[in-house]
């Protein structure tokens, strides 16, 4: 299956652009994309993750087509 | 309800007076509160020239659409307004405006302070600072609850 990744702010910065599509295995999870994408064995505390831009675990399923994005905590108001 | 992301410099007190009279509600709500979020030229001990405030297109409306109807759910409001700005900041431009409409106090108080406070720990925005030393990612907002009781 076929995902839309997006990264916003620092870790946009960190990761070198905003958009990413990976591949992955069918049952694949939020924390199986972030070590795709990071090299890093599990999410750190800080990073917020979304899936259809609805916040989510790191344990949440994904599903073909999906977006899922990762971010610092926010600091808007 | 009204929730609008602004990209540019705003008038407040313009918006919420223009809201208000549109609402059609005199009469009915006796108590409005306001909170105006502005920026200022100083954080962490350093001065800052200006700010760009980067959002989630699409998650950012949506959270505060979602934020707005829980706060609808939890107390009896006759209407409410968020703006919010993104782009390109500068000293003294509000940054944020959270109004809400109801019978009594307690319920507007209430429920503007709760849509602030989610809007400050959840809804997807990020601030990039510039100072005099360069460019810098706004890390972590302050806690909005002092011990005044």
């Amino acid at each position: 299956m076929k995902v839309k990744v997006k990264y916003f702010a620092s870790l946009k910065d960190r990761i070198g652009h905003a958009e990413d599509e990976v591949e992955l295995p069918e049952g694949a999870r939020v924390c199986d994309l972030w070590r795709r994408v990071s090299h890093e064995d599990s999410i750190p505390e800080r990073v917020m993750t979304a899936v259809n831009m609805e916040y989510v675990q790191a344990d949440a399923p994904i599903r073909d087509g999906d977006e899922v994005a990762f971010f610092p905590p926010v600091t808007g108001g | 309800m009204k929730i609008a992301l602004k990209d540019k410099s705003f008038d407040p007190f313009t918006e919420i007076r223009d809201f208000q009279a549109a609402m059609n509600a005199d009469g009915r709500f006796g108590a409005a509160a306001f909170f105006i979020g502005s920026m200022r030229d100083l954080n962490e001990n350093e001065k800052v020239i200006s700010m760009e405030l980067e959002h989630y297109p699409g998650m950012t409306e949506k959270h505060l659409y979602d934020i707005a109807a829980r706060a609808n759910e939890k107390w009896p409001l006759i209407d409410a307004l968020i703006l919010h700005r993104v782009g390109v900041v500068n000293i003294a431009d509000p940054i944020v405006v959270v109004a809400v409409w109801s019978a009594h106090r307690a319920a507007a108080f209430d429920a503007c302070r709760f849509i602030m406070e989610d809007l400050k720990s959840k809804a997807p925005f990020w601030k990039k600072e510039t100072t005099v030393a360069g460019e810098r990612w706004v890390e972590k907002n302050t806690p909005g609850f002092t011990d005044i009781r």
